[in-house]
């Protein structure tokens, strides 16, 4: 018999999303300000937690329908894609680029290479505190 | 033709064997491998004339010449006698081999694969003059020895021999290879005819006794000398033909080989003279006495064999002291080397073709037990006449070859008495005596052997088949090799001139230039000397024994088996066995908290070790940074927790005091500016708390006792030991930084070629992105791992787990 979490589930749909921007925010500032892929990943999975901690294991699985092992190993390909592409450019494994566009919405914005790379570190990390968290948490 | 390829053909031709036994079954495969024998006999005999005119043959295969080794077969007179007798007296054993073992109910592919291996590996050792290759097929023989000696692999007792032998003379050849390495690291090269070359500067080497005494342990397992024998009776249990062939002919004359080969090198040590002569005339005494007491045939034979190895090596010890005695050549010092060589041509040819009638017996009468035999000499006359003929030689009776090298052994034996160096001079007067003892033995057993089994009465009764005589195939090996032991009584000298004076030249280089200045010349009759009388002593005293021998015989059962070298051998095994086996449980306990102990305090041994030894610890207090408040409070709060978690009674509050100190690790990185560590550190404690919140809550019920963690001295003393240990290694490392550190390079580019802000960020996907792949790698496969733990849980089925 569940108790009536009436009031946690009114929070968490609010706050869900504050920590999901923040986690966002803090993703794509990582290259000039504390922050980066791996505690990006980290706020991300834990919006989920919360979603689960309110709303249970199996409503969740139904509104977020994501294979967190395929999330895993796509972001493992990301990352690893990004470290050897760099190889066809004949430079070493793993050299990165960048430079400025004039983006239509953003105006100056740097676009670095190692961005996409931290978005492998982003999804590995989500996929992998998210099955160690789903898999225990189902086991009876 | 290359000598060398000659050395590999008997193994290149059994690699068809396998291919004719299957496919000619209706010949019997021995005929094929007849032809090897044969054909490399004959090649060999057409050296002899180049030979015996002091010239020698050489040829060489690279085999790894940046290492400097390589295949040199090098004939001189002592190698070409032993390819002789090797392939000669293998084509007869082959011959023998063909009337003994059944072409239906034996499996010959792998007899005569074995057998061929055999030769190559024994004619590799004689004419290698190279160390390692001689090494090499060393080896091989005690390989292809073992795998004859377990033919009939479903019997204990030819396990059990193989597998001795194996055993003794595998760590006699490595210990032969470190006398090997010695000895060609004092020479700085592998080549024999080198080496002899250089003996007089080699002598003062420090190497130089070690490099003896190792080679001579190598010379003494494989030649079955005190205490190495027992592996030799046991190794009875192969077929006749390869006691006939190994045991008795050629491999444990290897030993002998390798000594003569090697006393141009080691004679001008009076170890060796030592060493050789008395571990040899002991031996032939002791294996003489002990012979008696066999009541196989085969053990007769196999200790007979023994103490006739013994009395070779004596004398090779003997011509070594030529090597100190002033124009040895023209005293009789002269003796002892031809003596060894002839004794040794002599004992392969009466060895041989005993054992052939040994095996006879066992074919035709069903049991080689001397107890149920008796009275065969009417039933098998022909064995009988080849058996006198044979024994008569081994005792040294004339007219027989044996006769002759007795008394050349008699007379090396005397005048070893004259030599005056090295204490021979006090000990000396025991040598000849000793050897007149085991003579008188020798005469008896070779009575004993003969008389036991073809006269008295015959008791058909207690054998398993009625005796009759054998085919003619099956004498027709033993018969060429009684023959031969006439011939050779009839024409000592032709045989001295062709075959023993180039091996004694060979042997003794210090007295003889080429074999033609070796002057020895076989006599009959010495006149009346002290030999003599000694021989007539030895018959006389050996006939009276061997006619009184019911009486005595007896006594043998007194000496008690505990005592005995086999079972010191068992002993010995048994003991290994146990003692390993009860030191792996000593240490290997099964227990994490053992293993971690000798980790532990391995480390804190080694590392503080060091430090004692280099007197490397220091402590700097420059460069240290001011201790803010800041830092003081965390610190107490760190150690506050960290000894919550050592004395709390609860699991439970050990859990939180852990989120306690991590939390305070990531106030530390506060503080000391590492907002990233900080962050990342919070939310992974978070993380790691709830999971041990996870684990506790699991916990079984019966392990639930709430108690404190029981307080041991030793893990006590280990852990305040290992934080000892590190806290110095941080001091001294922190005093001893001398590079500045790279950090500099990191804040000038990180904007410039970067195009980043976040130095830690930066390090992370950029510059050290390599790092990062594989940690989220390890990620992933953390992930996995807890699926599969989790998932996927085969236990639960039954049989499934391999320990079931």
């Amino acid at each position: 018999m569940r108790t009536n979490d009436v009031m946690l589930q009114t929070v968490t749909k609010v706050v869900t999303f504050l920590i999901l921007m923040f986690a966002v925010h803090i993703f794509f500032a990582g290259h000039y300000t504390p922050g980066g892929g791996f505690v990006g990943g980290l706020l991300t999975a834990s919006a989920i937690v919360l979603l689960m901690l309110a709303f249970g294991i199996r409503t969740v699985k139904k509104i977020v329908p994501i294979n967190y092992v395929v999330m895993t190993s796509v972001g493992l390909l990301v990352a690893i894609s990004t470290a050897s592409a760099s190889v066809l450019f004949d430079v070493p494994f793993f050299t990165h680029a960048y430079d400025y566009f004039d983006l239509p919405l953003f105006g100056k914005t740097s676009l670095h290479s190692a961005l996409l790379f931290d978005v492998g570190v982003y999804l590995v990390v989500v996929g992998v505190t998210m099955t160690i968290i789903q898999t225990i948490g189902e086991d009876e | 033709m290359s000598l060398v390829f000659l050395i590999f053909l008997p193994i290149l031709a059994a690699l068809f064997i396998p291919l004719l036994f299957k496919k000619v079954g209706q010949i019997h495969t021995g005929w094929f491998v007849l032809l090897v024998p044969t054909v490399l006999f004959i090649y060999y005999s057409t050296l002899l004339p180049t030979i015996a005119e002091g010239g020698s043959r050489m040829s060489q295969l690279q085999w790894i010449p940046s290492l400097d080794i390589a295949f040199i077969a090098y004939i001189d007179g002592l190698s070409l006698l032993f390819s002789m007798l090797i392939t000669g007296i293998g084509a007869l054993v082959v011959l023998y081999s063909i009337f003994y073992l059944d072409k239906y109910r034996e499996q010959l592919h792998n007899f005569y694969v074995y057998l061929l291996m055999f030769m190559t590996a024994m004619l590799g050792v004689v004419q290698s003059d190279h160390l390692i290759s001689l090494y090499l097929f060393w080896e091989l023989t005690s390989i292809s020895s073992f795998l004859l000696i377990g033919y009939w692999y479903t019997r204990d007792r030819s396990r059990f021999g193989a597998l001795k032998s194996m055993i003794i003379t595998v760590f006699g050849g490595l210990m032969m290879l470190g006398g090997f390495v010695l000895l060609s690291i004092m020479g700085n090269t592998y080549s024999i005819r080198e080496l002899i070359a250089q003996a007089p500067e080699l002598v003062n080497h420090d190497f130089f006794v070690w490099a003896l005494v190792l080679i001579l342990l190598g010379a003494f397992t494989k030649s079955a000398q005190f205490p190495f024998y027992i592996w030799l009776p046991d190794a009875m249990e192969a077929p006749t033909p390869v006691s006939a062939y190994l045991h008795s002919a050629t491999m444990v004359k290897a030993g002998l080989y390798l000594v003569a080969r090697f006393t141009p090198i080691f004679a001008a040590s009076g170890t060796w003279v030592w060493l050789v002569t008395g571990v040899g005339l002991f031996t032939m005494f002791w294996a003489s006495f002990w012979a008696l007491k066999q009541t196989d045939l085969k053990g007769i034979l196999a200790f007979s064999t023994v103490s006739q190895l013994g009395l070779i090596m004596s004398l090779l010890g003997a011509s070594a002291a030529g090597f100190h005695v002033e124009n040895a050549a023209d005293t009789y010092f002269k003796y002892a080397g031809f003596a060894a060589i002839f004794h040794l041509i002599n004992h392969a040819v009466f060895k041989g073709s005993l054992f052939m009638v040994a095996g006879i017996i066992d074919h035709e009468a069903g049991t080689r037990d001397i107890r149920k035999l008796g009275g065969l000499m009417s039933l098998m006359p022909i064995s009988f006449t080849i058996a006198m003929i044979g024994s008569f030689s081994m005792a040294g009776l004339p007219p027989f070859g044996g006769f002759l090298s007795k008394e050349m052994f008699l007379t090396a034996m005397l005048t070893m008495t004259e030599f005056d160096m090295f204490q021979f001079e006090t000990w000396g007067i025991l040598l000849p005596v000793i050897a007149w003892i085991g003579s008188v033995f020798t005469f008896i057993y070779s009575f004993y052997f003969v008389f036991r089994t073809f006269a008295g009465k015959h008791k058909p009764e207690e054998l398993p088949k009625p005796a009759h005589e054998a085919p003619i195939g099956m004498l027709l090996s033993p018969a060429f090799l009684a023959i031969l032991v006439l011939v050779i009584f009839i024409i000592p000298n032709i045989v001295g001139d062709w075959l023993v004076k180039p091996a004694v030249a060979a042997v003794q280089p210090f007295m003889y230039g080429s074999p033609q200045e070796v002057d020895v010349h076989v006599a009959y009759w010495h006149g009346f000397n002290t030999e003599l009388f000694m021989t007539l002593g030895i018959f006389a005293v050996g006939f009276l024994m061997f006619w009184t021998l019911a009486k005595w015989q007896k006594s043998y059962d007194l000496y008690p088996d505990t005592l005995t070298l086999n079972r010191l051998y068992d002993h010995m095994m048994f003991l290994s066995d146990i003692g390993a086996n009860r030191f792996s449980r000593l240490y290997m306990t099964g227990f994490i908290r053992s293993y971690l102990v000798y980790m532990f305090s391995f480390l804190i041994i080694i590392v503080l070790g060091t430090f004692v030894l280099n007197e490397a610890f220091a402590i700097d207090m420059n460069n240290l940074a001011p201790v803010g408040l800041y830092e003081i409070v965390i610190m107490i709060a760190l150690l506050g927790s960290t000894l919550t978690i050592l004395f709390s009674k609860s699991r439970l509050t050990a859990i939180i005091a852990l989120g306690a100190v991590g939390y305070s690790v990531a106030l530390f990185f506060v503080i000391f500016r590492a907002p990233d560590l900080a962050l990342t550190q919070l939310v992974i404690e978070t993380i790691s708390v709830a999971l041990f919140l996870l684990a506790f809550y699991h916990l079984p019920q019966i392990s639930r006792k709430e108690e404190r963690m029981r307080f041991r001295l030793g893990n006590a003393v280990i852990a305040i030991g290992v934080g000892v240990t590190m806290t110095l290694v941080a001091l001294t490392a922190h005093a001893g930084k001398a590079l500045p550190s790279i950090s500099e390079f990191y804040k000038e580019t990180v904007y410039t070629e970067a195009a980043g802000g976040n130095i830690v960020n930066v390090i992370l996907v950029d510059y050290r992105g390599f790092d990062t792949l594989f940690e989220i790698a390890v990620l992933g496969i953390a992930g996995i791992g807890i699926i599969t733990l989790i998932k996927l849980r085969l236990t639960k089925k039954e049989g499934q787990h391999e320990n079931k």
